[in-house]
């Protein structure tokens, strides 16, 4: 068993009194797509950096393909961030050409739908195009791992898809893979998930896992205004999915003597919570302690 | 009251940037705009508000005065603390007094937004701003509530308050029309609006755009014919369209299978023959 691509053992990073990553624990294998969600704030950029090597561990170990996280490892790394580092003045042939000499590698001739905006500036091509650049450009070196953060924010639905494809390309050839997303429907495009909140890792596995025993409940009435205001009022986490009502972790008896004071006729039924459901549980959570 | 554009078309030079377009955003109900960049998801909202004016087509919206409007980019001043950007807001509309009062902390403690009201608006989270500047628009009162990918790049926590505000607004009686690039927010809308590339792939309810979706998705390992077909995880599902003899699972598709599959098949007419 080889180690992994990327681990981290007990790794907490403090700022001052600022607790920002808090004794996490994690690993990315070879040839698996691993998720990484949670809200602003919950350490996923902090965790990536330590990752990386760009930032020191308060406490903790983090392991880069299979050692410290230093320039030469760095270099058999892709990453593509957010702002997806372009140069937007050169063309994407340029920026394709000027990534390759930077590792040492022969560039590759723009292909598939980049070959006809090969001479375009980068600043000139869709946003979707953009992004496809920036995979390109972090492909180049045949990295052992990739690091993408928000991949296919913006994007439109056959754009991510085709992203997706490439991801799993990466995946298949053994590549290990670590994607942050705020994109929820995007959690069953990995593998494996990691669920952070309040800096520490808080659920891991599928996504049945990251739900837990996490229950909502359906909010069924002809009349979903007056429904969805009077939960509304009562301090429910309440949000409307279609023409139905969804209250987070919530229980059915409380909600219908809400609903019966109000004089509102519904049909209530338990069902699994969403990921995002979950997410804003663990949230509210935080705020009362 | 049901406002929106009829048979919308804006061109940019010769880019169609929108083409015949017909939305409808009747009071009291949440229409969402769904596409990716250059759709032309803006283009429709600053149609509807009158920043930009149709070459063709007709736009039904109430005055200036009865519109909210939230921007894709800007949303608050920096240098302003939310209270002071509500109150300039509230100005604007002749809100003052005992009115404004009330008004501001209805607004705050329904964002969220009540404990950092002396905060600057440039030391908020970017789901924070988002709720700000959500909050603004509403100081009027709007009967027309016009918002510009409110929840894109915010976290799923603050997306959540954020739809959840929208609802509220809806709720009240405002007619909300929406844009957003998440497909699974589109889901939850009373109606929704699919564009790509300026024209739309699809409208209705979830229910009347899976109705008139006449293809067969399939699900398996690999594609048949892999020009009509996107990956699903570990799986990959492919469109076949009505009369053809689908290989693989038959499955039911959801929103995004949708999408791509329209999406496919338009691209293919578009291209000239």
């Amino acid at each position: 068993m080889s180690a992994p691509l990327l681990r981290a053992v007990a790794v907490t990073k403090r700022f001052g009194d600022f607790v920002a990553v808090d004794g996490v624990t994690m690993d990315v294998e070879a040839g698996e797509v691993v998720g990484l969600l949670g809200a602003n704030g919950a350490g996923k950029t902090t965790l990536i950096r330590m990752l990386l090597g760009l930032l020191a561990p308060s406490e903790g170990v983090t392991e880069l393909l299979g050692g410290e996280p230093d320039r030469e490892r760095r270099s058999r790394m892709g990453y593509v961030p957010q702002g997806l580092g372009l140069y937007r003045d050169l063309t994407v042939r340029e920026n394709l050409s000027f990534t390759a000499q930077s590792y040492g590698v022969a560039a590759r001739e723009p292909g598939g739908a980049l070959a006809a905006s090969a001479d375009v500036l980068v600043r000139d091509v869709p946003l979707g195009l953009q992004r496809q650049v920036a995979f390109v450009a972090a492909l180049e070196h045949r990295p052992e791992v990739l690091v993408l953060d928000e991949p296919t924010s913006g994007v439109d639905a056959v754009a991510r898809a085709s992203l997706w494809d490439t991801i799993r390309e990466q995946a298949t050839s053994g590549t290990g893979v670590l994607v942050t997303t705020h994109y929820m429907q995007e959690a069953e495009q990995c593998d494996r998930l990691l669920l952070m909140s309040g800096g520490a890792l808080v659920a891991q596995g599928s996504e049945a896992d990251i739900v837990g025993g996490t229950t909502s409940v359906a909010v069924r009435t002809d009349d979903w205004a007056r429904a969805f205001e009077v939960l509304d009022a009562a301090g429910e986490p309440v949000m409307l999915s279609g023409r139905a009502i969804r209250v987070a972790d919530a229980d059915p008896a409380r909600l219908r003597s809400v609903l019966d004071a109000a004089g509102v006729t519904a049909e209530l039924e338990p069902v699994p919570a969403t990921i995002e459901e979950r997410m804003m549980v663990l949230a509210r959570g935080a705020e009362q302690v | 009251m049901t406002y929106g554009v009829r048979g919308a078309t804006v061109r940019f030079g010769d880019r169609l940037a929108l083409d015949d377009v017909t939305v409808e955003v009747p009071s009291g109900s949440v229409v969402a705009v769904v596409g990716g960049d250059g759709a032309g998801k803006s283009t429709l909202l600053r149609a509807l508000v009158g920043e930009v004016v149709l070459d063709d087509g007709d736009v039904s919206a109430p005055g200036a005065e009865a519109i909210g409007y939230l921007t894709a980019s800007a949303g608050s001043w920096a240098a302003l603390t939310v209270q002071q950007n509500i109150d300039f807001v509230a100005g604007v509309y002749g809100v003052t007094g005992a009115a404004l009062e009330a008004r501001r902390s209805e607004l705050l403690g329904r964002a969220g937004l009540a404990d950092v009201s002396d905060r600057l608006s440039s030391q908020l989270s970017g789901g924070m701003r988002r709720k700000l500047g959500f909050s603004m628009v509403m100081v009027h009162r709007p009967e027309l509530l016009v918002l510009d990918e409110p929840s894109t790049g915010v976290d799923p926590v603050s997306r959540i308050d954020l739809w959840r505000l929208v609802t509220q607004a809806a709720a009240s009686g405002a007619a909300v029309l929406m844009s957003t690039t998440y497909l699974d927010e589109a889901e939850r809308a009373a109606s929704l609006v699919v564009l790509d590339r300026g024209r739309v792939l699809a409208q209705g309810s979830w229910d009347d755009v899976r109705a008139s979706f006449t293809g067969t998705v399939t699900s398996g390992q690999g594609a048949v014919r892999p020009e009509w077909s996107w990956r699903r995880g570990r799986v990959v599902h492919e469109y076949w369209a009505e009369g053809e003899q689908p290989t693989g699972d038959v499955i039911a598709p959801d929103l995004e299978d949708v999408v791509i599959a329209l999406s496919l098949v338009r691209r293919r007419e578009a291209v000239p023959s």
